[in-house]
């Protein structure tokens, strides 16, 4: 057994962050089931909001006008105190990450360079080129290194041990040795990530399962607002790797097969740069009414970059040009590149407050794998990295604060019966079964981006309930081909399988009894949003009988009174 | 170019847990349509033909780093490296060279990260932290600008030839990480921080043949990194040896 006072998992932007927060007074422990630099805040792209003022466009940008665009792009589903201290907390990071290394780019007069982005006010997106997020992660990795936190890498957590409303900590598998290793701890912090993959197509890394949403849900932990999930507008056709919003930002057009800048025709005012739900639905409408390009990889829309010149490209945009060369065969600077919405970011998450603390006594959660809720129904481009390193510090702070009253005594018992179920998991899983687990992942994958996706009916959402119901019918039946436990990524892929079952359950669930369209739900069997009814949150636990309960909680509605949203 | 339907991949297997069985090359033929990867391919074996293949990968779009390997005698990443870029039908890959296998094609990563610890990869800082960002003009932000893309794969570690012979060699990457915070206009570190490579485990190792610049797939230059730290140590040494610097500790 190992123990820590502290045992953060998930080793992206905000595990490492809280851990950061929390090494020099507690005894911490960070686990990662990648090395963390592998982790998928890595592939962010286009920057991080915070109103610096910077950009001579920005002067008069202030926290409470980033706030107030938060809170219109969530569709007002935010939580306006919550969404108020990730604001005010922007500009304090910022400069946090700067003081600690972070290479920005710079604009002449040697301040952070800011860009524009969807649904803000003000050019108040810093970034560094296209890699934002590979620069943030560095840092904070590097940060880690010289403060000496503990990691372990390449360390699997299979199961959360909550038991009677408190945290115990985890069972992990070491995928090196093929090791089960019960993990206690007094706190448990999740910065586990979101669950792209539950979406076929989707920007996000192969590791995107949702597993820690899953986990936490399974151990008893709700879940919040599961059917919000978010479309990239801009993702490469095929891949579907991320084309960041930064393309937009720095002017980029969309095209229609008729060579139409059609987003004229939905966001007048705002073009290319309305929010992402909005700008994802304007795109699969042109394709729908035929006003896409063919492709064998499928219908596309051109993002169109040409007329920013090369020297702009190479200077701002040279991450996009080299994927869209790596991986589609076409250089930016001469040709339009094939974009269509995919699965890009989980609104929803594991249900906590602003302090980043669940209803479980010592079970915290941060970023993507969390739901405050600061970003509603809707997240800006800009804030989910913003998201990640102010929750992983409030989350630090809260866990220091909550400790004061001394360190909550994690048991051993619930641990090694935890171990006890997960051996017997991984042993059913080494026995044969009929399913193989890559195969019902993707099967899964598939209903969910055909059936849950940016435009919902009631209709497809039942029948992508059944099939998620008869696919964890079928998860029984999954079988792996070795028993042998070390770096066995068939094995872990098959535990993740179950949480992603789990976790795609949920959404499904969150999406039908929604009966109406805010933000990225759109129905089109209900196409406007319903303040009267539906201006609340979605609670999803685990029922007694397996499948998910749905309970609804207040929105905290602070100075801005919902409206329509215009762009 | 050949735009074969079916590839025959071969594949380096070995589980360092059965130290008993050799390494063996194991062959799968995989029907493959224009435009996939070589980690599409590797994910398609093990889903639907061999659960029991090891590697790792993340992103898929050549940022995390985890999928280097060497694929028909030349070291990249697997996730951006497409099946039909090589004339011929066959696809053969192996773990990347100097490091331990521990299955297939995960190799022991422990002695490039510690390498990394080593060099204290991050900003050093001795000033006051101003209240708003370090002022840094846009031409210091583009002197370390090739080494920030670094995304530590050890594609540079597998193809160094002093590494092959010398396993306490300091590497390319960890070389490049020194140099980006030398170079950076914030950093402090005091100069007799370079000692720390100023020998020929470290930046005197170096053959200077350029390997590391062909492997990366970022196009990092690491001997652009170990030159440069070469030169910064010898103005050192003269600076001191005119006796314009003190002894730093």
């Amino acid at each position: 057994m190992v123990n820590h006072d502290i045992l953060i998992v998930g080793g992206g932007l905000t595990g490492l962050r809280a851990a950061v927060g929390l090494c020099d007074a507690f005894d911490v422990g960070l686990v990662s089931k990648v090395y963390p630099t592998r982790s998928h805040s890595i592939a962010a792209q286009g920057g991080i909001n915070a109103p610096l003022t910077n950009n001579p466009d920005s002067r008069d940008d202030s926290w409470e006008k980033h706030t107030f665009d938060t809170v219109k792009g969530s569709d007002y589903l935010a939580d306006q105190d919550a969404a108020e201290l990730m604001c005010r907390e922007a500009a304090p990071i910022v400069y946090e990450m700067e003081h600690w290394g972070c290479p920005f780019s710079r604009f002449p007069d040697g301040t952070i360079a800011q860009r524009p982005f969807g649904g803000a006010g003000y050019p108040r997106t810093c970034y560094s080129a296209d890699i934002t997020g590979h620069v943030l992660l560095n840092t904070l990795y590097e940060r880690a290194v010289a403060k000496g936190v503990k990691i372990y890498p390449e360390w699997f957590v299979t199961s959360l041990c909550i038991e009677e409303g408190q945290c115990h900590g985890v069972v992990v598998l070491d995928i090196r040795t093929g090791e089960l290793i019960p993990v206690r701890a007094g706190v448990t912090f999740f910065g586990t990530g979101g669950y792209g993959r539950v979406f076929q197509h989707s920007t996000n890394a192969l590791i995107n399962t949702g597993s820690g949403i899953g986990m936490a849900y399974t151990a008893g932990a709700p879940l919040k607002d599961m059917e919000f999930v978010q479309f990239h507008p801009t993702c490469l056709i095929g891949t579907n790797i991320l084309m960041t919003e930064g393309c937009r930002g720095e002017g980029a057009y969309l095209v229609n097969n008729r060579g139409e800048r059609f987003m004229q025709k939905y966001a007048p005012t705002a073009m290319e740069l309305a929010p992402r739900d909005i700008v994802s639905r304007c795109i699969q409408t042109e394709i729908n009414e035929g006003r896409g390009f063919e492709h064998p990889l499928g219908k596309y829309i051109q993002l169109d970059l040409r007329h920013l010149g090369e020297k702009k490209i190479l200077e701002r945009l040279p991450g996009i040009r080299q994927i869209s060369i790596d991986f589609i065969g076409i250089d930016p600077v001469l040709e339009p590149i094939p974009i269509m919405p995919a699965q890009h970011y989980s609104m929803g998450g594991i249900d906590v407050d602003k302090r980043c603390a669940s209803e479980v006594r010592g079970f915290y959660a941060g970023g993507e794998c969390s739901c405050v809720s600061v970003h509603g129904a809707n997240r800006l481009g800009g804030n989910s990295l913003l998201d990640t390193i102010v929750f992983g510090k409030l989350g630090s702070k809260a866990i220091a604060e909550d400790l004061e009253e001394g360190i909550p005594r994690a048991e051993e018992k619930p641990l090694l019966k935890l171990k006890d179920k997960v051996e017997a998991t991984l042993r059913k899983l080494a026995s044969p079964g009929k399913e193989r687990p890559g195969l019902l992942q993707a099967e899964l994958s598939a209903v969910m981006s055909e059936k849950v996706g940016i435009f919902r009916t009631r209709e497809e959402l039942e029948q992508g309930l059944q099939m998620v119901i008869e696919i964890k019918r079928r998860y029984r039946d999954v079988g792996v081909s070795s028993a042998a436990r070390h770096m066995n990524y068939e094995l872990t892929g098959a535990v993740e399988l179950g949480y992603m079952i789990e976790v795609a359950h949920t959404i499904v669930l969150g999406a039908i009894l929604r009966e109406e369209s805010r933000g990225s739900h759109f129905r089109l069997d209900f196409n406007t949003r319903n303040d009267t009814d539906w201006l609340k949150h979605t609670i999803a636990r685990m029922g007694p009988d397996g499948d998910p309960a749905i309970t609804f909680s207040e929105v905290a509605i602070t100075r801005y009174e919902p409206k329509e949203r215009k762009y | 170019m050949i735009k074969a339907d079916t590839y025959t991949f071969k594949i380096l297997r070995y589980d360092a847990k059965a130290p008993d069985t050799k390494p063996r090359f194991a062959t799968y033929r995989i029907s493959v349509i224009p435009g996939l990867t070589v980690l599409a391919v590797l994910l398609r074996i093990r889903d639907e033909v061999d659960g029991t293949l090891s590697f790792r990968c993340s992103c898929r779009s050549a940022v995390c780093g985890s999928c280097a390997m060497v694929i028909n005698g030349k070291i990249d990443l697997a996730c951006r490296t497409q099946v039909s870029a090589f004339n011929t039908d066959t696809i053969i890959l192996e773990p990347l060279p100097n490091l331990e296998v521990i299955r297939d094609l995960v190799v022991d990563m422990t002695p490039f990260w510690q390498m990394y610890e080593k060099i204290k990869p991050y900003l050093i800082r001795k000033s006051p932290v101003p209240e708003r960002e370090i002022p840094q003009s846009e031409e210091e932000r583009l002197r370390i600008d090739q080494y920030v893309n670094c995304i530590l794969c050890a594609c540079c570690y597998g193809a160094c030839p002093v590494l092959a012979r010398e396993p306490e060699y300091i590497g390319p990457a960890a070389a490049a990480k020194l140099e980006r915070f030398v170079l950076d206009s914030r950093d402090e570190r005091p100069a007799a921080a370079l000692d720390i490579l100023n020998h020929e485990k470290g930046v005197w190792g170096c053959d200077t043949v350029f390997r590391c610049i062909d492997a990366c797939p970022k196009d990092v230059r690491p001997t652009d990194a170990i030159v440069g730290l070469r030169k910064e140590i010898v103005k050192h040494r003269f600076r001191k040896m005119l006796g314009k610097v003190k002894d730093e500790t």
